[in-house]
């Protein structure tokens, strides 16, 4: 188990290490600067700013700097496009993205899993198969056509329920219904598939003929193997929702980190760029390794096979 | 809403979250909205008329010979005040100015103050020449010689080469090297081997002498070479000499970077050159104006609230203003619907007519001062010739445009200057097809033929698309013309325009201030905002004897003769001048057009009314 770890954490950094290469030279690689603006600006202020950003110095030295300041001061470095530490505006959006997220992540839950085991057990019926178009329609229609519906036929007409906006908790629940929605669908489908799967062993032959009541039939000998397909899919899919979405963020006005994503490449922002980048990259290889730890508990098999390798 | 109503708070739409609130640093229309709150310049806006001066820090000001307004007084009032108590003088407006012009400080809107003598060869670091002016043996005809040396950064040079660092910003380690060896630098030809010595010599004499705790790779500070135009006579007295005469100086000082900051809070988090210091962080900032910083919450809002060392305070109509930073127009404007603000900051264009049949009293569409125009790229084919350009300016149907696809109220720019005050707008610009026809057959392209590959360059908004169609369809509708439309994501786009990578190129200009020649003196060789490549000496010696005369009407009457030549010329196609659409309630009063839309905070009011939207 220690080796497995060990394993990992180093997969890890190694994973970390890549991204980092490549995100640093494909910001290279985008047209213009960071202060590039409409208007323009005298070559000697362009040198001033470069010079105030380290962005005057050998590009070499560029790549080795950035990752040396993070090790060494833990700094990874200043906003072109903000004004300020990067650390900062992680620090400030991620809370809302975390919060959001895990509303987003138990709207999901709540709805998919339940869909999924109702369509499993009345597989074929017509509960199934409305379920199934419904979680269907749920991965098809994208968050920037729900949220917006929701805002105008929802939110609108109930009172205390805001548009937009981000302060009181009654303020998430449409944000992490749009954002959870997609993953819920998801969630439903593989729930079913997992639990179908199982249901179709030999063992639930056994305990059926054994005389045990359907009920506990699901609970207790089909659930625990036929949500692995769904944990699998919940470690990089809580990553993705805890890191915000550029969407439903400016649809809710919501203060979180997705945004930034997207604002970071339109300005040539790269610190701000690298510093998300790897902060979601970390995000995503710890998620991942607690679904593997997770599925190792759930799943005998795969925690043996996970301790030999 | 309603309750920020009784309470005296004004919600505003503020499309973004600021860069910073130090006036030194920042660039932006919506950083300008907030920091307009906060700090208080010489002189303030009046709140409905255009180009009027209201006082501000400045009880009254005048040139000091009406005739030549090349040098100003600015009495500043003896109880101005920082927001924490301390006293506010000239001093502290000296010091601004000198903060905004240090090189290391890095602002990228020093340029507004190069109107003061010697401001723009301390911030451009013009060693060389401040050298050598005192010098007896200079002369104009002997400084002249010396134009084609790259004393600044020459980013056309090899990279970190002399010529690609500039002979003013080398350290005394390069000048070193370089009196070794004088053939590290490129020098022009016509330049004798003592003349480069002797600019050698005095650059490293000067950055030899007495260098303090600066580094060895270290500039030293140019500040003791110049004669800042600006000085403070006594405590509440500034006194401003300009290069040229500025009869519309008040108007530039209305400008952001011409607001003091506080010295004492300022050198209190770090010095004159640094940047980022947290003098503007909520708990530090000390500004002067209407308001102060109640709450920042990054994302989601900011607050003021009253200002109680502000002198006119007891004239200040509202309790408090919070901007929220709504980038996405769409969820600005159901917010506004939805009753969360008072003011947006701008209306989506599908939305506008829906918005003037539902709530006729909260839609505002205002002239702005801005033209939308293409740039023509006069170096490349076919536009190199001016009957081409016309060609293409006369067969745009702007009146078209405006009614079918922008629906925003927008204005046919018959000129470049937006219509203002007593300028003489221009009527040069019309939708002539047959001239247009004539003159592209005259320039060898009848109906067409033979005109090269043009491609329009625009942005990957769906909006520039859509203009960008409706004028294709127009050239090839009215001239024959096949033109391509290349989109490109927004600083691809900057990117490109600045390379001169394009035939025609959508672009657009706001002015910074309320005089003509913001929109005119861009087109002059080698100000990096032309991008066309076009340049006239003709154009350039009229404004030149504009900005030399003092009298108003006289210099109106000259800036209209340069742009009547610009037009003529035409190296852009103007299409229309901006509006302003965006929504504001009835319960807002004091809130007039203006022509700039900075709307002086202390003169609103709020006054909760019947008139509500839904409910």
């Amino acid at each position: 188990m220690l080796r497995f770890l060990i394993g990992r954490v180093l997969q890890g950094f190694l994973v970390l290490f890549a991204l980092y290469t490549i995100t640093f030279f494909l910001a290279k690689a985008m047209p213009g600067e960071p202060f590039t603006s409409e208007k323009n600006i005298s070559a000697e202020t362009k040198a001033n700013i470069r010079k105030l950003y380290g962005l005057d110095k050998p590009i070499w030295e560029q790549y080795i700097v950035y990752p040396k300041n993070i090790i060494t001061e833990g700094s990874f470095g200043i906003s072109t496009s903000k004004g300020r530490p990067v650390i900062d505006i992680i620090a400030q959006s991620f809370p809302n993205s975390l919060m959001l997220g895990l509303c987003a992540l138990g709207f999901a839950i709540g709805i998919g899993v339940p869909i999924g085991i109702l369509s499993a057990v009345r597989k074929n019926s017509w509960i199934d198969w409305s379920c199934m178009a419904v979680a269907m329609i749920g991965i098809c229609i994208p968050s920037f056509t729900i949220g917006p519906l929701l805002q105008i036929y929802v939110a609108a007409h109930i009172p205390g329920l805001k548009v937009a906006g981000w302060g009181n908790w009654e303020d998430i629940l449409l944000p992490a219904f749009t954002l959870g929605l997609v993953s819920a669908a998801y969630l439903a489908r593989l729930t079913r598939g997992g639990i179908l799967e199982v249901l179709s062993q030999d063992f639930v032959r056994t305990a059926h003929a054994k005389g045990v009541s359907p009920t506990q039939v699901i609970l207790k000998h089909t659930l625990r193997g036929g949500l692995l397909p769904a944990v699998a899919y919940l470690g990089p899919a809580f990553a993705a929702l805890i890191s915000g979405s550029f969407i439903v963020e400016t649809i809710f006005q919501v203060p979180g980190m997705g945004q930034h994503f997207v604002n970071a490449a339109t300005t040539r922002d790269e610190f701000l760029l690298l510093g998300l980048s790897l902060f979601f990259g970390l995000l995503i290889v710890v998620m991942n390794l607690l679904a593997d730890l997770l599925t190792g508990l759930l799943d005998p098999r795969m925690r043996q096979s996970g301790g030999t390798d | 809403m309603d309750d920020a109503s009784r309470k005296g708070i004004l919600i505003m739409g503020n499309s973004g979250e600021p860069k910073g609130l130090d006036p030194h640093i920042v660039s932006g229309v919506l950083e300008s909205n907030i920091i307009r709150s906060l700090f208080e310049g010489l002189v303030e806006a009046h709140p409905s008329k255009d180009g009027i001066a209201m006082p501000g820090v400045a009880e009254k000001w005048y040139p000091v010979d009406p005739a030549r307004p090349d040098e100003w007084i600015f009495e500043l009032r003896k109880d101005a005040q920082w927001s924490d108590g301390e006293p506010l003088t000239a001093e502290d407006f000296l010091f601004s100015f000198r903060r905004l012009l240090t090189p290391a400080l890095a602002s990228d809107y020093s340029f507004m103050l190069y109107y003061i003598k010697d401001a723009e060869f301390y911030h451009k670091s013009q060693r060389s020449y401040l050298l050598f002016r005192k010098d007896a043996n200079f002369t104009e005809d002997w400084w002249s010689t010396f134009k084609n040396v790259d004393f600044g950064p020459n980013e056309k040079a090899e990279e970190n080469s002399f010529n690609f660092i500039g002979l003013d910003k080398l350290t005394l380690t390069n000048l070193e090297n370089l009196l070794e060896n004088p053939s590290l630098f490129l020098w022009p030809k016509n330049l004798s081997p003592e003349i480069r010595r002797s600019l050698i010599m005095k650059n490293l004499n000067f950055e030899k002498g007495d260098r303090g705790q600066l580094k060895k790779d270290e500039l030293k500070d140019l500040w003791k070479l110049i004669e800042l135009g600006a000085t403070a006579p006594d405590m509440h007295t500034l006194r401003v000499k300009l290069n040229s005469p500025i009869p519309f100086l008040p108007e530039i000082t209305k400008h952001y970077t011409w607001y003091p900051v506080p010295k004492h809070i300022v050198l209190k988090h770090g010095t004159i050159g640094e940047r980022f210091t947290s003098w503007t962080k909520p708990e530090n900032l000390v500004g002067n104006g209407a308001f102060i910083l109640k709450s920042w919450r990054f994302n989601d809002h900011i607050e003021v609230s009253r200002n109680q060392h502000y002198w006119d305070k007891s004239n200040v109509g509202l309790n408090g203003i919070r901007f929220l930073p709504i980038g996405n127009l769409y969820t600005e404007d159901r917010m506004y619907f939805d009753g969360q603000m008072h003011v947006t900051y701008s209306i989506a264009s599908e939305l506008i007519e829906y918005s003037r049949k539902k709530y006729p009293e909260h839609v505002r569409s205002e002239l702005y001062l801005g033209t939308y125009f293409i740039r023509t790229n006069v170096s490349n084919k076919p536009f190199t010739d001016p009957r081409v350009r016309l060609a293409f300016s006369y067969s745009l149907n702007q009146k078209s445009l405006i009614d079918n696809v922008l629906k925003g109220g927008q204005k046919p720019a018959s000129g470049l200057v937006p219509p203002f005050g007593n300028y003489p707008a221009s009527d040069t610009v019309t939708f002539d097809p047959e001239l247009a026809r004539k003159l592209l057959a005259e320039a060898g392209y009848p109906g067409g033929k033979g005109l090269p590959d043009i491609e329009f360059l625009t942005t990957d908004k769906e909006s520039s698309k859509v203009t960008a169609e409706a004028l294709q369809a127009m050239w090839k509708e009215h001239l024959g013309a096949t033109i391509k439309i290349k989109q490109m994501e927004w600083t691809s786009y900057i990117t490109a325009m600045f390379a001169k990578d394009y035939d025609l190129a959508a672009g657009g200009w706001i002015g910074d201030y309320m005089d003509p020649l913001t929109f005119l003196d861009m087109w002059m060789k080698g100000v990096g905002n032309n991008r066309t490549g076009w340049h006239n000496e003709e154009f350039e010696d009229i404004l030149g004897m504009a900005a030399q005369t003092g009298e108003a009407a006289k210099r109106y009457e000259l800036l209209a003769q340069a742009e009547a030549l610009f037009l003529g010329e035409r190296p852009i196609l103007p299409v229309y001048w901006y509006t302003r659409n965006y929504l504001l309630h009835p319960d807002v009063k004091g809130w007039n057009p203006l022509l700039l839309d900075n709307h002086p905070y202390k003169f609103l009011r709020l006054q909760p009314g019947a008139n509500n939207r839904k409910d």
